[in-house]
């Protein structure tokens, strides 16, 4: 099995079960398939330079080949932001949770009634 | 010309110094922000001055040459869209600070500066991934602004903002890796070169990235189907940010207009006008659902969220024809369009804080102090933004008209225009007759309403004018801008082989 394979499809399964989840009603679920979602595509940003084995990025005296280190760059400063926003996302959620007394993205309470604010409207 | 860097290095400066305890605690911070505010007004007025000859001016960040480093490009389209974002943030920044909305929270102004920063980043990066970096960095002070005062309302429709800006990141970020993966470049003047020459197994992948590109500018410019998030999000946040908020779907709108000119322009083979067969439909509909949901809004602020995307819809309509004429007439009726929508959403705050415990539903109560001043205001806004004659939404939409006329979409576009104008006038007769015609008893004095707090809507009211009363000049402006932006060669030129003349001003 070639590396490639197994690279593509761990992105692919990553990013179907990361949409999956991110469409569920908590706000759990939801903040979990973002975070798979964000290592998806930074396994993918990461094989865009093309997987190559063994290389050094920048420069080696017995070199023959380089692997690209833009990609490395940029994966880096996603991981940056998606942690980030991660955090952002989970104290949100928390906060939300707290002060209107459910976990559901839309705002309904658990028993399927009406918003408990009617203010909600636009 | 160091001159590009200032908008994006005052606010990041500004920004981190608010963020001490001492100006966070006491009033400094406030009048530290609103100096730095006007200065960076005339920061914005100088580079649209300068972009005003038709130079295309670029600053190679830590002097690395492009494409290696990332490049500022400062041209007429970046420079109106800088002076345009400055212009509102001033009016909303002052709002704020008069209605002591800053003082509700920790950090109102830090964020500020921080949205400000991205902003104006946005507009000026001539690099794919540095566009993606300053969408974040707006999202995330627009996230921080949205919360702003928070209340369960905020925060739920907050969760829903930020985890729909989190998917568009996402995406965002797919775009530009497969774009990378086949053009091994970064810089959006190289890219262009690079699209034009790719091999013929590179299209469908060239092809792929362009639309999922376009399309997460679609989600931030809030076109249908994508529009989903934005009546919510705006609806329930503050009014001078949703105000403020107006320029973020116009961000979507210009890196559309920015990235298919430049990228995906005549040559690029497959992936030529990427968005051209889809956008016009998408854009009529959300036209018209943007001025359905105006009509059928509950709240001034609702109604506002609606005419946002109305009014969004309208200019992408325009822009989908991807000709200079009638690019030409979206950017026209662009900074009108901001400017209306952000001063609705501050006569709704007006009118929410005057009105008290009713807020602002679009339902009957006792008049209030300050009405007759108010319902001009709402009544020069509602002007504004149907586009009724004198000022200059008017004479943008007869662009629009007049430069689609010879398109063989003209007829779905102009009975789209047209049509939505007057549900847009049903609209709004709608909601003033309820907010201030049928409005009876004695006026209720209402302590937290300062009658200054009009002033900034004055302001952007002024500015409305001006471009209605400068109509002659901003027409020969915007379409200067279509045929720069429709001249792609010169753009390159200058970012890539910036020693040549019509480059910029480095030795």
């Amino acid at each position: 099995m070639s590396v490639e394979f197994l690279v593509a499809s761990a992105i692919g399964v990553m990013t179907a079960a990361g949409i999956y989840l991110a469409l569920r009603g908590r706000t759990f679920s939801v903040v979990l398939g973002l975070a798979m979602l964000s290592y998806a595509i930074n396994a993918f940003l990461f094989s865009m330079g093309r997987l190559v084995i063994d290389q050094p990025p920048i420069w080696s005296a017995d070199a023959a080949t380089y692997t690209d280190p833009l990609p490395q760059a940029l994966v880096l400063t996603a991981i940056v932001i998606a942690f980030g926003m991660t955090a952002l996302v989970v104290v949100l959620a928390l906060r939300a949770y707290l002060e209107t007394g459910t976990d559901h993205v839309d705002g309904l309470p658990d028993d399927g009634g009406q918003h408990p604010d009617a203010g909600d409207e636009v | 010309m160091n001159l590009i860097l200032a908008p994006i290095l005052l606010p990041a400066v500004i920004g981190a110094f608010l963020l001490l305890r001492t100006p966070r605690l006491t009033r400094l911070g406030r009048y530290v922000s609103l100096g730095a505010m006007l200065v960076q007004l005339g920061i914005a007025v100088a580079l649209f001055a300068l972009a005003a000859d038709g130079t295309i001016r670029t600053y190679a960040l830590g002097d690395w040459v492009a494409p290696f480093g990332i490049v500022l490009v400062l041209e007429r389209l970046s420079a109106l869209m800088v002076l345009v974002t400055n212009i509102l943030a001033a009016a909303v920044m002052l709002h704020a600070v008069l209605t002591d909305l800053d003082r509700r929270g920790w950090h109102f102004h830090p964020l500020f500066q921080f949205q400000l920063l991205g902003l104006s980043g946005a507009f000026l990066t001539g690099d794919l991934f540095n566009l993606f970096v300053f969408f974040e960095i707006l999202l995330i002070a627009s996230y921080g602004l949205m919360l702003h005062g928070q209340g369960s309302e905020r925060l739920q429709a907050g969760v829903q903002y930020v985890v729909v800006n989190l998917v568009g990141s996402t995406v965002f970020l797919v775009a530009v890796g497969l774009l990378y993966g086949v053009t091994g470049t970064l810089n959006m003047a190289d890219m262009a070169v690079r699209i034009a020459n790719a091999p013929a197994q590179d299209q469908a992948l060239l092809r792929t990235g362009a639309q999922v590109l376009i399309a997460v500018f679609a989600l931030k410019a809030a076109l249908l189907p994508l529009h989903l998030w934005l009546p919510r999000a705006y609806a329930n946040t503050s009014a001078p940010v949703a105000a403020l908020f107006a320029i973020l779907t116009k961000v979507g709108v210009y890196s559309i207009l920015r990235t298919t000119t430049l990228m995906f322009g005549e040559d690029a083979g497959a992936a030529a006008w990427a968005p051209a067969g889809w956008m016009l439909p998408a854009a009529l509909v959300s036209l018209t659902i943007g001025f359905v949901g105006l009509v059928a809004a509950r709240r001034l602020r609702g109604l506002a969220a609606f005419a946002v995307i109305g009014s969004t819809g309208t200019l992408l309509a325009s822009m989908a024809l991807f000709t200079p004429a009638s690019v030409a007439a979206a950017i026209y009726y662009l900074p009108h369009s901001t400017f209306a929508s952000a001063m609705l959403f501050l006569v709704a705050d007006c009118v929410a804080r005057a009105r008290g415990p009713l807020d602002d539903r679009l339902e009957a109560g006792a008049r209030f102090a300050g009405m007759g001043q108010i319902s001009l205001l709402f009544l020069l806004t509602a002007v504004a933004l149907v586009g009724l004659p004198p000022l200059a939404g008017f004479i943008g939409k007869l662009m629009i008209l007049s430069a689609t006329a010879e398109a063989d979409a003209a007829p779905w576009i102009w009975s789209a225009i047209l049509g939505t104008t007057f549900l847009a006038m049903i609209g709004f007769a709608r909601a003033g007759s309820a907010l201030f015609w049928k409005s009876a008893g004695e006026p209720q004095s209402n302590p937290t309403a300062g009658k200054a707090a009009t002033l900034p809507a004055w302001g952007i009211f002024a500015v409305l004018v001006a471009l209605a009363a400068l109509a002659g000049p901003a027409t020969r402006f915007a379409e200067a801008t279509a045929q720069q932006l429709f001249a792609r060669e010169a753009y390159i030129g200058a970012v890539l082989q910036p020693e040549l003349p019509q480059g910029s001003d480095r030795p």
